[in-house]
């Protein structure tokens, strides 16, 4: 008798055995309802918060390199503290990479600072003023929703010219279109040229759309004469962006005069260092919750074994007869384990069941939906359930002596 | 050469600080076509002898050959293939699967041999045909007689078309006229080829076979022509 005949013959003997006990069944099957359902909102819950970053994240840009004495991520203070010693990178610098770089498609310094921004009487007291040039606009993820991004005469003019974010728009001209007016950023008086479309928060931490963008010579001259730069920089194409941060590395520490064998003294930062982090702390948290919820499944599992051990003694003598007409240790093994296998699953398709509207309902927080990797998952999850706990029971009725086993009543 | 060949075949169980000696040193040979009732009081160690014929044991020492191979050492998975190919169980109580029908029953061993669905699903509704049940081949044992359960469990018994024909107390459970129905198939069976071993301790049933081995105390007591055979032969087969 091959496996698959065994599996199929298992299948058939189990319903019929579930049928004949329906309410034991249904009764065992709660544990592990409980478990499947846990489980998947778990699951669902932690996929909701994965796809909340995601959407966070994409304002970054994948193809974009963000450059700095600091690296996003220290994995210790002596790290930080060595980056802490790096030399600014300067303007001069900036200028002559853009003049070497060949695979990239739009460069700009990059400082910011926080000022309050007057309009007449309305004033907003901390706004992201940024020092860019007109490229910034290439790079960001973002457009321009009315007027215009100031033009690269006016970036090189150092003009007193900005556009503003859509959130400055709103606060400071509530009822008159912004484009013309002047405005105090600090202490001195910009032109607004245009407006930023509306882009939401960065993870929750801080508006993108309460800033003033101005031409970096400008912001050097009115806000900040000397400041610790960033450089933004995006890719000529996502398919060479390891090319091109390695162009770009190789530039920047001949500029920077680092020596051969000497490490960096600068960091190239991109969003999938973001991604990584976020993967790794939201791994913890995921293999942390999943555990917990695990738990219940482990107590399910545990009344799927009992259960089973009652099965098994409850039909030693059937065990007995199928073993003298020729039923082999694998035949009776099997039997047993595809009927655990068996009521796990069909509690795992329950679990999803009662799981499929509570995960509605998480849906009002989090873009969380049960997807079909999380079924498959809870369809596994249980089959494995199954397997492991009516292993014990399975393996004792396959190796009953068949003599004990018939002369039982 | 001998279907089944025991010699000094001896089962020793132990009962905590005691052991039983269940047979001793026990000498049977048993040809093809041969129609054996072993009797013996309770004690006798004839049950202990049906389940080492049966494969269902094997014997503390001693070397049992059935059909040319040896049983006696033997494991588990081995003596399975070997039951559901070369024994056919017929037991006092039946022991049938209660929740599945006559034709499921019957086909359980083809289905342990690893036989085709359609082609064992032939073979047993010829066999339950044949044993007078054709047109009960969809009743579960509940819904049946005494005499048509064992009929089911004879026909699950003759399935694989088994060397041996293994019968313990197959009226047992029946009234004496039912009883002597199963016993009028047995001859049947046997004059067709089967051999044919009956458990008993009842002489009368004893009587259908052609010969009788008598067990006491672990020893074989008497092994004879069965006195009862010729003259029950004149009877039904004049």
């Amino acid at each position: 008798m091959t496996l698959w005949q065994e599996i199929k013959e298992g299948t058939v003997i189990s319903f019929a055995a579930l049928r004949a006990n329906k309410l034991r069944s249904g009764l065992t099957t709660l544990g592990i309802v409980i478990g499947i359902v846990t489980v998947t909102l778990m699951a669902t819950a932690i996929q909701g918060l994965n796809s909340a970053f995601r959407a966070s994240i994409s304002s970054m840009g994948s193809d974009t390199l963000y450059i700095h004495r600091f690296s996003w991520f220290n994995d210790s203070h002596a790290e930080w503290l060595k980056a802490f010693r790096r030399p600014y990178i300067t303007l001069d610098q900036i200028e002559a990479l853009s003049q070497q770089a060949t695979l990239i498609k739009a460069i700009t310094p990059f400082s910011d600072c926080r000022l309050p921004v007057t309009y007449k009487n309305r004033t907003s007291k901390s706004v992201t003023v940024l020092g860019c040039n007109e490229q910034f606009v290439n790079i960001a993820g973002n457009t321009v929703a009315e007027g215009r991004f100031f033009n690269a005469a006016e970036a090189s003019g150092g003009r007193p010219v900005c556009t503003i974010g859509s959130g400055i728009a709103t606060n400071l001209f509530p009822n008159i279109s912004p484009i013309g007016k002047k405005i105090r950023v600090g202490g001195s008086t910009v032109e607004i040229v245009g407006i930023m479309s509306q882009q939401g928060n960065f993870l929750g931490a801080f508006s993108l759309d309460n800033q003033v963008i101005v031409p970096m010579r400008y912001y050097t001259l009115a806000f900040q004469h000397v400041s610790d730069y960033e450089i933004h920089i995006r890719v000529a194409s996502m398919e060479q962006i390891e090319d091109s941060k390695e162009e770009i590395r190789g530039i920047l520490r001949k500029i920077r005069h680092v020596p051969a064998g000497v490490e960096d003294n600068f960091a190239i930062n991109q969003q999938e260092m973001f991604i990584s982090t976020f993967n790794r702390i939201g791994g913890i948290i995921a293999s942390a919750g999943l555990f917990i919820t695990g738990l219940s499944l482990f107590v399910g599992g545990i009344g799927i074994m009992n259960i089973m051990f009652v099965s098994v003694a409850e039909r030693t003598k059937e065990i007995g007869i199928r073993k003298a007409i020729g039923a082999k240790r694998r035949t009776i093994l099997m039997q047993f384990l595809t009927e655990a296998a068996g009521i796990c699953l069909f509690a795992g398709l329950l679990g999803l069941a009662i799981a499929f509207p509570l995960t509605l309902v998480i849906r009002q927080f989090l873009p969380a939906t049960l997807s079909l990797p999380i079924v498959g998952l809870a369809v596994g999850v249980s089959l494995f359930t199954g397997v492991v706990s009516g292993f014990l029971p399975a393996w004792r009725a396959a190796r009953m002596n068949p003599v004990d086993a018939l002369r039982n009543d | 050469m001998a279907l089944i060949q025991l010699t000094k075949i001896s089962r020793r169980y132990v009962m905590g600080s005691e052991t039983i000696h269940a047979l001793r040193e026990v000498d049977v040979s048993i040809s093809r076509g041969e129609y054996v009732a072993i009797m013996g009081p309770s004690g006798s160690g004839k049950s202990t002898l049906m389940n080492l014929l049966g494969c269902l044991d094997t014997p503390s020492s001693g070397e049992f050959l059935l059909n040319g191979s040896n049983v006696s050492h033997m494991d588990d998975n081995q003596l399975a293939e070997l039951r559901n190919r070369e024994i056919g169980f017929v037991f006092q109580s039946f022991h049938l699967l209660p929740r599945s029908d006559a034709l499921h029953n019957v086909e359980l061993p083809l289905i342990y041999s690893g036989m085709t669905p359609s082609l064992r699903r032939q073979r047993a509704l010829d066999v339950l045909a044949h044993v007078g049940l054709g047109d009960r081949v969809h009743h579960k044992p509940n819904e049946m007689s005494g005499g048509q359960r064992q009929r089911v469990a004879i026909a699950r018994a003759l399935v694989n078309n088994p060397s041996i024909l293994l019968a313990d107390e197959p009226t047992g459970n029946l009234d004496s006229r039912t009883g002597d129905e199963i016993m009028v198939l047995f001859e049947e069976l046997w004059r067709k080829g089967n051999t044919i071993i009956l458990v008993t301790h009842e002489e009368v049933v004893a009587r259908h076979a052609r010969r009788i081995i008598r067990l006491r105390d672990g020893l074989i007591a008497s092994d004879e022509p069965s006195p009862g055979a010729s003259a029950l032969q004149a009877v039904e087969h004049p």
